[in-house]
């Protein structure tokens, strides 16, 4: 059995008297598609942030590539693990190609930077600043920061977030394409249910349910969690 | 008119010195949202560091190195032992640290050097050259212009041509998101400290000659123009520090020469409550957000 590139040992996030996360366990298998879904509160960017070293757990372990593993934030881009934000988080004062090359080392920095804008298809944007752009734009720009540093991991915080129906197809085509284990928060159903090779889903911080898109879209549980217990 | 080009160049030569300074405060803002109260006492204490080696040595441009090297050396120091420790939830902790610092490295100072004004050599002559009987700039100033003007280019081209630059801006911007993309920030952090201090040495190595002498408190004044001139620009911005830099210099040239040397402070301090009152975040100021 192959060993899991990225695991989660009952992880428990506690803010004070919150628990955001209570005992979630989570193995992702290389080059799978992992979606976390929820409604909203349920932990899925706390369990983002915990992967990535902003949030510590209060309780659990991570590992990674089957060793015990500790995250930090700027060591994640060095193990292959990129992330893009729910909030879009780009550098206002510096151009759109100056923001991916900020992901990229080495002496090519600039081609590859401009090749991940090509790929999202928004290279014609590369000398502009990114502020005035539409939000659609942005998130590609986004998507190409991250994808521009080849990782092995790709952890996508809500990438469909303002995108229109063609902008979610598209989507989904790269997410498939990339080639690459990819942990996906998200609320658009039709792209999880679409792309997803296994789901995990959170409620109040539990998990609730994990298994293949099917048969997530038959579990009782989440669709109580989802549409509520009929009165 | 004589007078008039003669002040201009005085105020420019001035205002070049006060523009470094402000730079190497833009600099500290930037990285780290602290206005460094602490830049001049350190930036005394690397000129104390070139007095003692060019004493030893007779050699100006040893001490000049030495200057630039206790600048560097400095900021490190300050911003690993000191700055990284604040708690910055509040901005008034980074000022009061700031300011503390600024009583210990005075203090430390007067007891190792005294409290007395020590007269600092120039490297070169600061008698102005005449054209037709007008006095223009002095062989000093030049050097000044020079040494500044350099510096501007090389902080630039650091900043715009090279990784290292653009992560250091990165830093600056969006902490998280930076360290999420690889960025170091704590040493980014370090390095625009070093930097600063190293800018702001070589802003006293250049004024302290022209004022009273070295004292532990001689930057004290030129911190307040300096300041003012960084305001002007807008704290974010390197080009308005440049360009504050040469409006308060001409400014302290134009009233010390048409009204009177000891009103020249005060016209600071008023261009100062102007530029707050009518535009606070600075003459180059941007209201765009740091982070789309």
């Amino acid at each position: 059995m192959a060993t899991d590139d990225l695991a989660l040992h009952n992880i428990t996030v506690r803010f004070g008297g919150l628990v955001a996360l209570d005992d979630v366990s989570l193995r992702v298998a290389p080059g799978r598609i992992v979606g976390v879904i929820g409604p909203n509160g349920a932990g899925k960017t706390t369990l983002f942030n915990v992967i990535c070293g902003f949030v510590p757990p209060s309780e659990g372990s991570l590992t990674l590539d089957g060793r015990p593993w500790r995250p930090r934030p700027h060591q994640l881009s060095r193990l292959g693990i990129t992330r893009t934000l729910q909030g879009v988080g780009q550098f206002a004062g510096m151009t759109v190609l100056e923001n991916v090359m900020v992901g990229v080392h080495g002496r090519r920095a600039e081609e590859e930077a401009f090749a991940a804008l090509e790929r999202c298809g928004v290279a014609r944007y590369a000398p502009t600043f990114p502020g005035a752009l539409p939000y659609a734009i942005r998130k590609r720009i986004e998507l190409a920061r991250a994808l521009v540093a080849k990782p092995r991991i790709l952890m996508l915080d809500e990438p469909a977030g303002g995108l229109d129906a063609d902008e979610i197809q598209w989507l989904g085509g790269l997410i498939k394409e990339v080639g690459t284990t990819v942990l996906l928060v998200e609320h658009h159903m039709d792209l999880v249910m679409s792309v997803c090779d296994e789901i995990l889903v959170l409620d109040f911080g539990k998990p609730i349910a994990l298994g293949t898109p099917d048969e997530i879209r038959q579990n009782e549980r989440v669709t109580e969690a989802y549409l509520g217990t009929p009165a | 008119m004589s007078q008039f080009i003669y002040l201009t160049f005085d105020g420019l030569s001035r205002g070049a010195v006060y523009a470094a300074f402000a730079l190497s405060l833009v600099l500290i803002w930037r990285a780290a949202r602290i206005v460094n109260f602490a830049q001049g006492a350190m930036a005394v204490a690397a000129v104390y560091a070139a007095y003692s080696i060019t004493s030893a040595t007779g050699s100006y441009w040893l001490g000049f190195g030495v200057a630039l090297l206790a600048g560097l050396v400095l900021g490190v120091t300050v911003e690993r032992v000191v700055m990284r420790f604040v708690d910055h939830s509040s901005p008034l902790n980074g000022v009061v640290v700031a300011l503390g610092l600024v009583l210990v490295i005075q203090g430390v100072l007067g007891i190792i050097y005294g409290n007395e004004f020590r007269p600092v050599e120039t490297p070169f002559s600061r008698d102005a050259f005449e054209v037709g009987g007008v006095a223009m700039l002095s062989r000093y100033d030049l050097f000044v212009f020079a040494a500044v003007g350099a510096v501007v280019l090389v902080l630039t081209l650091l900043f715009t041509r090279t990784a290292i630059g653009l992560r250091m801006r990165a830093a600056a911007f969006a902490p998280d998101v930076s360290r999420l993309l690889g960025v170091s920030v704590g040493g980014m952090l370090t390095l625009g400290w070093a930097l600063a201090a190293a800018v702001g040495s070589l802003a006293g190595m250049l004024v302290v000659p022209t004022e009273l002498g070295l004292h532990p408190t001689a930057m004290d004044v030129v911190f307040v123009s300096a300041f003012t001139a960084a305001v002007v620009g807008g704290l974010d911005s390197p080009i308005g520090a440049v360009t504050g830099g040469l409006v308060v210099g001409l400014l302290l040239s134009y009233v010390s020469g048409y009204v009177e040397p000891t009103v020249a402070p005060m016209a600071v301090l008023l261009l100062l409550v102007v530029v707050l009152l009518g535009k606070p975040g600075g003459l180059f100021s941007s209201s765009r957000a740091r982070v789309a």
